[in-house]
Formats: C-alpha cells, sequence, structure tokens
C-alpha cells in the first residue's frame, strides 16, 4: 500500500511545512528505515493486544484467557516460576521480555461480535501500538479478527477458534493457530466411536446453524461415515435457540440410535441437557443403547451442563489432567496463580503468546514478515501437546487430539473429562489443500 | 447562509469546527500519560462517533418528528454494509459507487418495509419493524451463508450472499473488475477514494501530544456534515412541519384533508437511507459487514443513542452516539492492572480497596456503567443530554437567560 | 401422528414459558399502563433465586479425604454440607434433592418485594411520562440487574438440576395406544406446563372473583373514575407489580430445570415476549395466553425435519412472520382494544 498511497506524500509536505509542530506519520504506518512495519516497537517496552471475550456468553471462557496471558507475560518478563519457558524445546527465550524489551499488554473485550472485536483490535492497533493481537472465543470472530491482522499488519495468533476455515478458507498469511480444527476433531473421534459403539450405527445430526456449525457436522458425517455409520438426518438449528425440545423430539421418531450434537457454548449446555430430559441415554433403538455424542468439548461448558456430560465422548485441544512436563508445569504455575486449573482455551492462549515471543525471539525482529518465517515449519516440544508442527502452508498446528468423555465420578467442580485416547499427529494430518483459501502475502503494514 | 435561520446557521458551524478538530478536542491528554486511556482521538473511535452519528441523525428525522419508534432500524444498517461489500468484492474498491449501491437498497428495503409496517401504528408498527429486522438477520445468519457456489466450486458465493456469523469479508479473489484486484504486495486492496486509501492518516506531534488525522475519518465526518445539513433542511422544510403535525395530533391533520400517508413513507425511506449510508460507511472505513449489525440489541442502541442525547432536537443524536460509543471502547479496555498504576500513589490496602470498588463498573463491567447512566439521564434529563447542556448554560447565564425565556427568545436547541 | 403430538406438547410447554412472562407484562401494561422491558430480568432473577437458594441449602465446609491429592498435590478436600450435620445425611441430600421447587417458597417474598422496589423506587415516577421513556429506564434497569447477575454467578450456565423424582420422561405412546417409546415426554416438562397452567389460572381467578381483583380491572379500565370514586388504586397497583413479579420469578424458578440459567436468559426471552403480548393484543391477558401457546406451537411445527426440508430456514423467522402476518390481517393484535399504545 505505501506505492499507492498519493496522499502520504502529500501529508508529509504538509508535514515540512508544519516544520516546528513536527507532523510524522502515525506509528501504526510509519516507514521509516529501521523498522518499516506497523508498531514497530521504539521505546524499551513491547505491547501486545489481549482480545478477548468479557461481555456476553463467553465471558467465563474470556476471563480464563486473560488469567492466561497474564501469567505468559509475568513468565516472559522473568516472573513467577517460569511455567513453560523450562519445559519448551526452544530455549530462545530467557526472561527479559521480547528481545530485551520488557512486556507490556493491553486488552479489549471482543463481545462475541464480528464488529466489536474488530473495533476493540483496532483501538489497540490505533490507539495502543499493539505489535501483536491475540485472543478470541469464536471462529467468526477469529477469521474477522485475522483479515483486520493482515490488513493491518500485525501478527494474530488465534485463541479459541475450532472452525476449518480460519486456518482453511480463510487462512491469512498473518494469521497462526494453535487450536486444532474441526476435520482433527472427526479424524480423531471417529475411530473411538467405532471401537466403543461399533460400526452399524445411525447417527443423528443437530448442527448449530453457522459457519463452524457446517464444518464441525461435516468432519465429523465424513469421517463416521468412513468407518461404516449411516447419517440419517441432519437438521440445522439456529443459534439464538435456547429451548431444543422440539429438535430433539424428532429424533424419537427417527430410526437413528446415536444423535451428535455439532454445538458449542450455551447451545451445548442446553441441547445436551434437552437431549438427556428426553431420556435418550436410556432409550433403546435397534437394539442397541442410544449413544449421545458432543464433537467438541470445552470443561466450562461441561460445568454448565453438569450430570448430563457423564459418559459422553467428544474431543478437546488439551486438558489439565494430562501428565507430560508441559502440561504439569502450566497447570503448576497456573493453579498456583489462580488456584484452580486453567482450561484449555487458557492453555492454547498462553502457549500461543510464549510461541509468538519465541518466534521474535529467533528472528530477531518484530517485524510480522520476520515472525512469520520463524513461525512457519517451526517444530517445537514440551508445550504440553507432545511434538508440534506449525505448518507452512496454511499456518495451522499439527498435534495429538485428545479423545475425551465426561467422567462418572467427579472429585471436584474441574474434574469433569476423563482422557481416554490421545489421538496421534499423523492420524489427524490432512492436506493443506483440500479447504481452499489463499494465505497471500504477509502484510507488515508500511 | 445556505438557506438556514441565523440560529441553525451557528449550531451548523459549531458542528463543522467540532469535527474538524475532532482529533485535537479528543485527544486531550498527552501521550504517555495516565489520562492517556480517556483519549479518543484516534481513527477507529472518531470514525465510528461520525458514523453512528449520521445512523442517530437519521432515527430521529423518523422517531423525532413523526413519533414513530422503529424498532428494527439497524436492518438497513446492514443492508447498506453488505451493498457496499458486494460493491468491493465485484466493482473496485471506490468507496463512492458502494455508498452509492448502499444508499439505494437500503432505500429499496425501506419503501418495502415502511409501506407493510407504517399500516399499523404506536407499538404495532414497532413490534413490526422488529420482526423485519429480526428476519433479516436471522437469514442473513443462516440461510443465506449458506454455500451457494457448490461444494467443489469456490467462487464469489462460497459463503452464500452474507458470509453468516464471521460476516462477509474481501478475499484475494474477488473480480473487482474496474479496480485492482490485488495490490503488488499480493494483498486485499484497502477501500479508497479515488486512491485516497481511507485507512492513511498522518500524525501531528506538539510535545508530548500526538494528534492523528485519519483520512477515512476526514471523509465521513464531511459526509456526516452534509446529512447534518439535510437533516436541517429537512425539519425546517414544510414537509418537516407535515411530520411534526402527524407527532402531535394525526386525527386533526386527516380533518384538514391531508393524507399523512405518503410523508410518513417518505420519513421512514429518508430515514433508512441515512442507516444504509451509514452502514456502507463502515463498511468503507473497515471491510467487514456482520449480521450482529442487524439484531434487536443494534436497532435498540441507536433509539437509546437518540433519547440519550435527546429526541427531536439536531444535535442531541449525535451526542448520544458519541456517548455511547465512547464508552464502549473506551470505558471497555480499562482493566485492573491501569486501575492499579492509577491508584499507586494510595497505600496498598487502600488502592486495593478503592480499585475493587471501581473494578465493577469499568472494563468488562462497562454495560454495568452503561445501564446506570440510562437510568439516570432518563430519571433526571428527560430532555437527554442536550437538555443537560441547556441546564447548565442556563446556570452559568444565569439571570440573562431568564429574561431571554421570557422574552420567548430561546428555543431548545432544535 | 406421533410426531405432531409431540411436537403440540413442545409447543405448549415452550408456549407456557412464553404465556407467563407475557401475562405478567400484560398486568403491568394493562394495570398500571407501563412497558417494563426488566421483565425478562425479573424471570432472570427467578431462575437466579433457585440457584442462590440451592447454594444456600449446601453451604459447606471441607473435609479431607485420607490418602488423595488434588491436582496440586495437596491433601484432596471434600465438601460436607452443614445441613448434612443439621439433619443427618440422607434428609440433608433429600433437602437438597428437592432446591428447585422448594425455592419456589424463597422465590415468592424476594420476588414480591423486588417487585414493591422497583414500583415505589422507580415505575411509580414513570406513570406520566412517555412509553419511551419507560422502556428506556426499565431496559437500563434490565441492563444493571443482568450485570449484577453476572457480577456474582459469571457468565457461564449454572445447572439446577429438577428433584431426582422428577428426571426421566413419561411415556405417552403406550397410554395412546403407539409404539411404546415413540411419544416420551419429559417428566420435569409436563409438571412445568401444570404449573404455568395452575399461575395462569390463579391470576385470572383472583382478577375475576375478588374484589381486589375487581377494582384492578376497573383500573384497568379506567383509571382516573376509579379513582374518583376514592378507591386508593395506587396501593393495589403496587401490589398488582409484586404479584406480577412474583409470576415472572415463579416462571424462572421452575424453568432452571429445563436449562441451566445464565444471565441473559431474561434478555433471549424479553424480546420474544414482547412479540407475544404484542400479537396478543396490548393490554389483553387472554390474548397473551392463547398468543404465547399459538407462537409456542407453531415454533415446535416449524423446526420439524419435514418442514424445514421444504422451507429451509422457516425455523429462524417463523414467530416473526406469524407475527406479521396476524398483526396485518387482526391491527390490534389477536384480543387488543382499541386505541391502546397505538399512538
Amino acid at each position: 500500500m505505501s506505492k499507492s498511497n498519493l496522499t502520504r506524500r502529500g501529508l508529509i509536505k504538509t508535514g515540512a511545512v508544519a516544520g516546528a509542530a513536527g507532523l510524522t506519520l502515525p506509528t501504526y504506518l510509519r516507514a521509516d528505515g529501521h523498522s518499516g512495519f506497523t508498531n514497530a516497537p521504539t521505546g524499551s517496552t513491547v505491547t501486545l493486544g489481549f482480545n478477548v471475550p468479557q461481555s456476553g456468553p463467553y465471558a467465563d471462557e474470556g476471563a480464563d484467557e486473560l488469567r492466561a496471558y497474564e501469567l505468559a507475560v509475568e513468565h516472559l518478563n522473568g516472573g513467577g516460576d517460569g511455567g513453560l519457558l523450562n519445559t519448551f524445546s526452544s530455549k530462545a527465550l530467557d526472561g527479559t521480555g521480547i528481545l530485551g524489551k520488557k512486556v507490556e499488554y493491553v486488552t479489549g473485550d471482543t463481545q462475541t461480535k464480528s464488529d466489536a472485536a474488530r473495533a476493540s483490535a483496532r483501538s489497540m492497533i490505533e490507539k495502543d501500538g499493539a505489535i501483536m493481537i491475540t485472543g478470541g472465543s469464536s471462529s467468526g470472530v477469529a477469521v474477522a479478527v485475522q483479515a483486520l491482522c493482515q490488513e493491518a499488519g500485525v501478527i494474530f495468533m488465534a485463541g479459541l477458534t475450532h472452525s476449518n476455515d480460519t486456518t482453511g478458507k480463510d487462512k491469512k498469511a498473518n494469521g497462526f493457530r494453535h487450536f486444532f480444527n474441526s476435520y482433527m476433531t472427526g479424524a480423531a473421534l471417529a475411530p473411538v466411536l467405532a471401537n466403543n459403539y461399533g460400526t452399524d450405527r445411525k447417527a443423528y445430526h443437530l448442527t448449530a446453524d453457522y459457519n463452524w456449525g457446517y464444518t464441525t457436522e461435516e468432519a465429523v458425517r465424513t469421517s463416521t461415515e468412513a468407518m461404516g455409520w449411516e447419517t440419517v438426518g441432519t437438521v440445522l438449528t439456529p443459534l439464538t435457540q435456547t429451548d431444543f425440545s422440539s429438535y430433539i423430539a424428532p429424533v424419537l421418531q427417527s430410526d437413528a440410535d446415536v444423535l451428535v450434537l455439532n454445538h458449542y457454548g450455551g447451545n451445548m449446555v442446553n441441547s445436551l441437557t434437552n437431549a438427556v430430559q428426553f431420556g435418550l441415554r436410556e432409550r433403546v433403538a435397534n437394539g442397541k443403547n442410544f449413544e449421545i455424542v458432543v464433537p467438541l468439548y470445552s470443561r466450562l461448558m461441561a460445568k454448565g451442563a453438569g450430570e448430563n456430560v457423564k459418559g459422553i465422548f467428544g474431543s478437546t485441544n488439551w486438558h489439565w489432567s494430562l501428565q507430560d512436563e508441559g502440561s504439569k508445569a502450566f497447570v503448576k504455575s497456573f493453579g498456583t496463580k489462580y488456584g484452580f486449573p486453567p482450561s484449555q482455551a487458557a492453555h492454547t492462549c498462553y502457549v500461543q503468546a510464549l510461541l509468538y515471543a519465541d518466534a521474535v525471539q529467533r528472528a530477531g525482529s518484530f517485524n510480522p514478515c520476520a515472525v512469520g518465517e520463524a513461525l512457519k515449519d517451526f517444530s517445537f516440544d514440551g508445550m504440553g501437546n507432545g511434538p508440534t508442527l506449525y505448518r507452512g502452508e496454511d499456518h495451522q498446528c499439527f498435534k495429538d487430539v485428545l479423545v475425551v468423555k465426561g467422567k462418572e465420578n467427579p472429585t471436584s467442580e474441574f474434574d469433569l473429562l476423563e482422557i481416554v485416547e490421545i489421538t496421534p499427529v499423523e492420524q489427524v494430518t490432512y492436506d493443506a489443500s483440500i479447504f481452499g483459501g489463499e494465505l497471500g502475502a504477509c502484510n507488515p503494514g508500511a | 447562509m445556505l438557506g438556514l435561520n441565523k440560529q441553525d446557521t451557528r449550531l451548523l458551524l459549531l458542528v463543522v469546527i467540532l469535527t474538524m478538530a475532532a482529533p485535537f478536542i479528543l485527544n486531550p491528554f498527552p501521550e504517555g500519560s495516565a489520562m492517556a486511556q480517556f483519549n479518543a482521538g484516534y481513527p477507529d473511535l472518531m470514525q465510528r462517533f461520525v458514523i453512528f452519528g449520521i445512523f442517530a441523525i437519521g432515527f430521529n428525522i423518523l422517531f423525532g418528528l413523526t413519533g414513530y419508534l422503529s424498532f428494527g432500524h439497524a436492518a438497513f444498517l446492514g443492508i447498506g454494509s453488505y451493498a457496499a461489500m458486494w460493491m468491493f468484492k465485484v466493482l473496485g474498491m471506490n468507496v463512492l459507487p458502494a455508498l452509492a449501491l448502499s444508499v439505494i437498497m437500503s432505500g429499496i428495503f425501506a419503501v418495502f418495509i415502511g409501506y407493510i409496517s407504517l399500516r399499523r401504528s404506536g407499538i404495532y408498527f414497532s413490534i413490526l419493524t422488529l420482526a423485519f429486522a429480526m428476519m433479516s438477520y436471522s437469514l442473513a445468519y443462516s440461510v443465506l451463508a449458506t454455500d451457494m457456489d457448490g461444494p467443489d466450486k469456490q467462487g464469489l458465493l462460497q459463503k452464500g450472499l452474507t458470509g453468516g456469523e464471521t460476516g462477509l469479508q474481501l478475499t484475494l479473489q474477488d473480480p473487482r473488475i474496474l479496480g485492482q484486484q490485488t495490490t503488488a504486495e499480493g494483498n486485499i486492496p484497502v477501500p479508497s477514494l479515488f486512491g485516497l486509501e481511507m485507512r492513511s492518516a498522518a500524525e501531528l506531534n506538539v510535545g508530548d501530544w500526538v494528534f492523528t488525522f485519519s483520512a477515512g475519518y476526514y471523509f465521513a465526518a464531511f459526509v456526516m456534515l452534509l446529512s447534518f445539513y439535510l437533516s436541517i433542511r429537512i425539519f425546517r422544510s414544510p414537509f418537516g412541519l407535515v411530520l411534526k403535525s402527524i407527532k402531535s395530533n394525526q386525527q386533526r391533520l386527516n380533518y384538514t384533508g391531508m393524507n399523512p400517508k405518503p410523508y410518513m413513507l417518505a420519513a421512514f425511506v429518508i430515514s433508512g437511507m441515512y442507516a444504509g449510508l451509514a452502514g456502507g460507511l463502515m463498511a468503507s472505513m473497515d471491510p467487514l459487514a456482520g449480521p450482529e449489525r442487524m439484531f434487536w440489541t443494534a436497532s435498540g442502541e441507536v433509539v437509546l443513542m437518540t433519547i440519550l442525547g435527546g429526541v427531536g432536537t439536531l444535535i442531541g443524536p449525535v451526542l448520544g452516539a458519541g456517548a455511547i460509543k465512547y464508552m464502549e471502547n473506551i470505558l471497555s479496555k480499562i482493566n485492573s492492572d491501569i486501575l492499579h498504576t492509577w491508584f499507586a500513589f494510595l497505600p496498598d490496602g487502600l488502592e486495593d480497596f478503592v480499585v475493587a470498588i471501581i473494578y465493577p463498573f469499568i472494563g468488562k463491567g462497562w454495560h454495568l456503567t452503561l445501564g446506570i447512566i440510562f437510568m439516570l439521564v432518563v430519571i433526571f434529563l428527560p430532555g437527554g443530554l442536550v437538555q443537560g447542556g441547556q441546564k447548565i448554560a442556563g446556570m452559568f447565564r444565569g439571570k440573562k437567560a431568564a429574561d431571554e425565556k421570557a422574552d420567548g427568545k430561546t428555543t431548545p436547541a432544535e | 401422528m406421533d410426531a405432531i403430538i409431540l411436537q403440540i406438547l413442545n409447543g405448549l410447554d415452550k408456549g407456557s414459558a412464553y404465556a407467563l412472562i407475557a401475562l405478567g407484562l400484560t398486568l403491568i401494561f394493562g394495570t398500571l399502563g407501563v412497558v417494563n422491558f426488566a421483565h425478562g430480568a425479573l424471570f432472570m432473577i427467578g431462575a437466579f433465586c433457585a440457584v442462590t437458594f440451592s447454594r444456600l441449602l449446601s453451604v459447606s465446609h471441607e473435609v479431607a479425604v485420607p490418602g488423595e491429592v488434588d491436582f496440586l498435590g495437596n491433601p484432596m478436600m471434600r465438601d460436607v454440607p452443614y445441613i448434612y450435620d443439621i439433619l443427618g445425611e440422607a434428609t440433608g441430600a433429600a433437602v437438597i434433592d428437592w432446591a428447585v421447587p422448594l425455592s419456589i417458597l424463597f422465590a415468592i417474598p424476594v420476588m414480591i418485594g423486588i417487585g414493591f422496589a422497583m414500583e415505589r423506587g422507580l415505575i411509580k415516577h414513570f406513570y406520566k411520562r412517555p412509553h419511551a421513556d419507560q422502556i428506556l429506564v426499565t431496559f437500563g434497569l434490565a441492563i444493571v440487574l443482568q450485570e449484577v447477575i453476572k457480577y456474582f454467578y459469571g457468565a457461564n450456565p449454572i445447572p439446577t438440576p429438577a428433584p431426582s423424582a422428577f428426571t426421566g420422561s413419561f411415556d405417552f405412546g403406550a397410554l395412546l395406544g403407539f409404539d411404546p417409546g415413540s411419544i416420551i415426554y419429559p417428566y420435569w416438562r409436563l409438571v412445568y406446563f401444570g404449573f404455568a397452567a395452575l399461575i395462569i389460572g390463579a391470576v385470572f381467578a383472583f382478577l375475576q372473583f375478588t374484589t381486589f381483583g375487581m377494582v384492578v380491572r376497573a383500573g384497568m379500565a379506567d383509571r382516573e373514575t376509579v379513582g374518583l370514586l376514592g378507591i386508593n388504586i395506587d396501593k393495589r397497583f403496587t401490589i398488582m407489580f409484586g404479584i406480577a413479579a412474583a409470576v415472572a420469578g415463579l416462571a424462572g424458578v421452575m424453568y432452571t430445570p429445563i436449562n441451566s440459567p445464565n444471565y441473559h436468559m431474561g434478555m433471549d426471552f424479553l424480546v420474544l415476549s414482547f412479540v407475544v403480548v404484542v400479537v396478543g393484543g396490548m393490554g389483553s391477558l387472554p390474548g397473551a395466553v392463547a398468543a404465547g401457546f399459538l407462537l409456542g406451537v407453531l415454533e415446535s411445527f416449524a423446526s420439524m425435519p419435514v418442514v424445514l426440508d421444504t422451507l429451509p430456514g422457516i425455523n429462524q423467522i417463523i414467530i416473526y412472520l406469524v407475527a406479521i402476518i396476524i398483526l396485518l390481517t387482526r391491527p390490534r393484535g389477536l384480543m387488543g382494544r382499541k386505541g391502546v399504545m397505538e399512538d
């Protein structure tokens, strides 16, 4: 954009006239020799922007993300017990901030609305000079903010976003995702479902009527059908629906023996609660026990559904009961600081913050293009998911996926899920081209 | 001047000065100071001020003049945004054709929705407009966002007409037949006015103060001034008088043999076009259009803006829009960390106490503050902020103002 | 056929919630002439009465579990409610199990108190103000109430299960001669429907057969004349507001086992209940109830797969579509009176 921008030159001339007043370009557009990118940090500090839902239905998840970011900042600046810095396979970070600059942060409220999320991201970039934006708790917001960061020329490190689109159709050169996606959920879940429930099953899908719902339904359908399951019905439910009884009732009339709830958040809590009310768990269909599946689990949502999650299969990105060194270190520092174990949203956000800092350190520059290069095809370990690859073609992390199940006898309000299987990364890897979309070129801004 | 009387000219000039000097007025605190948190002079927020100002001015033409409370005006905002985005995708990144289509499309929808809704009055009218807006929202979120290209093609409609939850976005594959498809660097071009990019800006450093002048803001502000001028003319025109008489006594108007329906519909369509214009500008400043722009809370927001500022006054809605957007964007960003820096001078125990008292009202609690302010304004200032301003001005002017009132010279700043 | 019966049941159940909220709204509007946008918040507060009450019952002290450790390696602690110590473990557990129905007793005084406070402290000053002002101030109040709840209870839904005696579902299929298991309906939803019918009946009976009710109905028809007759209508209106708040609150209490309550459930219901009230006709109690059930049933039918296959997306818009059609064919809704809220 620096080439076609005539006005700026015009304004620079005005600046020369203004002389004494010192008219310069705003930091986020500055194109002077030594930086050449948006919001290049000049002082002894660097500002990161944490854009999380603080109001609206995902506020609790957002609060947990924010706790994780605060912890990450503390660790990056050398405070606390260092957390995952001790187990991270890359040793570039040394607890002196990023490239010797102390890490500071600003926060914004996405309200889980694309518009509001972009507004708060813009304000962090334009007003506070944030060099990187991270966070979020839904795919719509992630895709919208990712596109904004691409335009503005800053790096976007996605928070909790599970739709294939984030690193598929809508991928962007400046955007990176650590969280897993719908495709991986399907690939990991299907074999476990086939093992537990057999290959001769008839599934009925209830799907939230928006992009994430579509991609999740498609992924679970394709991979279960490959196992021999038959899909006997799919119904789209409005996102604003609160009472799902009229969608559950037709399941009773169908010859289905599995119900797949492609819902997340409040939708998931309500549809699962309603399904259990209608006695689907005690039901016998086609001579088999009726089963319910929730493809994407979150501990916070499991808590909302209470007793109803017991024994129900799903997948998750990470869980605090994992016993590898990285997970143990993270649970320990988070638990010590806040008094309860972190959620998967907190984990992915913490890891994203560290990965960004590490990439800057290794690249030796905050320039988004240099950071992007450092993250591309970067392999690392010790962050709680086993060996992980940041694939260069679509900026998606590839790592093991957890298949979990609602615990029958929880020992505390956080102990709601138990890990059934850790699906190895090979099983969930796919070809980058299957979802289409183009990364485009990295944009350093000015 | 410009066909306005002296008082209106003064008001218009005041608004011109305020909008032109906004980058200074909204950035009163030096960069780096603790109070810099309250600066609002950055492009995104300034653009929002004037855009929602346009939205509220338009809404006021319907609600303020005729008293018909539309609870679905956000539908036109959304339609305007989608129309502008489609122009960017198909035609090119110039904002003028995009704004033109925004206004036209929202006008067409307003004729349709208005024709049906205006068959009823009072709360029945409100619910009809609400129903239309909610249907637009639901359809944009779901049915209109499904893949219309087929699974193996990835064309323009791969995310339907509206893009669903994510919103309608620009992609590198969009044709943009009259403009460049991608920039030389391989990125999506940004909206511009004949090459003047809406995102470009210049910065002025004076001592510790930093002032940002954004091209997008000045373009939007110029459009807002035009809309404001137009709305003054409408308020003062015979057409405006007819609308006011609908509000005060529709029956009497009927007895004069005048059919108010065409006037009502005209007001509805004009106000819908204002909303469409605002929507188009939103897409021009930030090229993405999401369905939540049409949700009932968005419609409710413009009602709140108008009433908060002062219904039926010319300047009120703009002030209301500014106040709400300021709270949403500034208050919500103050976190406990910032609070602790502010009160760091206090002794530890006291610091924690003060922070604990304030914390629920800022940051994630900004909705609470918003709710309380609404209640206070409605209870104590039924005329909105404009009335508050008049009261304060009255206090300063003291006796002189009272004398003027006695002469009947001071009229509300309509 | 069995599918249709099941959807009618669903519709009646959904309709119960709409009808209860719409009934309260109409009571307030009809008697006091106030459009109460905070009514959804009252429903939500009712639900949180149930949450609070069950939390109060389960106030616990910690007892260490020998031989187990928690996630940080500290000794594992188990919560033991005090009520176990007072009533013994079996009775205590039974009381906690019945928390939701028991919280009705807790919610009635709380809701009436909140209703009185709202009317005396705020609404009273808005009788003479335009409807727009009433909407705005009660909307502001609704935001404040929901933010306060969010501050104390968080944004996540909070599970509040029904007593275990009411989990499971009733098999209508066998009863009506269809295949067993084809028409089953959750017990608690049947309870909710019965409860709603009871409350609606009680309100109508109260207005119809008591002197108080007669005066209030007269006040609804012509407030000034009743005032001129020397009857203190204001006091009665305050009581009416308390009753309406209690109706909304009870609807909320009983709703908690159906869907886990969260702080924005009131807003979710608010707009729909307004549509219900207007479709029923402003100020008409039977209209509000009828419209509630009508829209509930239609919404349920629209979400049947057969219907969705022919008209995709109809489930998203059915309520609004029906509202538009009704308002265009019947200018004042189903049973509205002329001249009410038409200007």
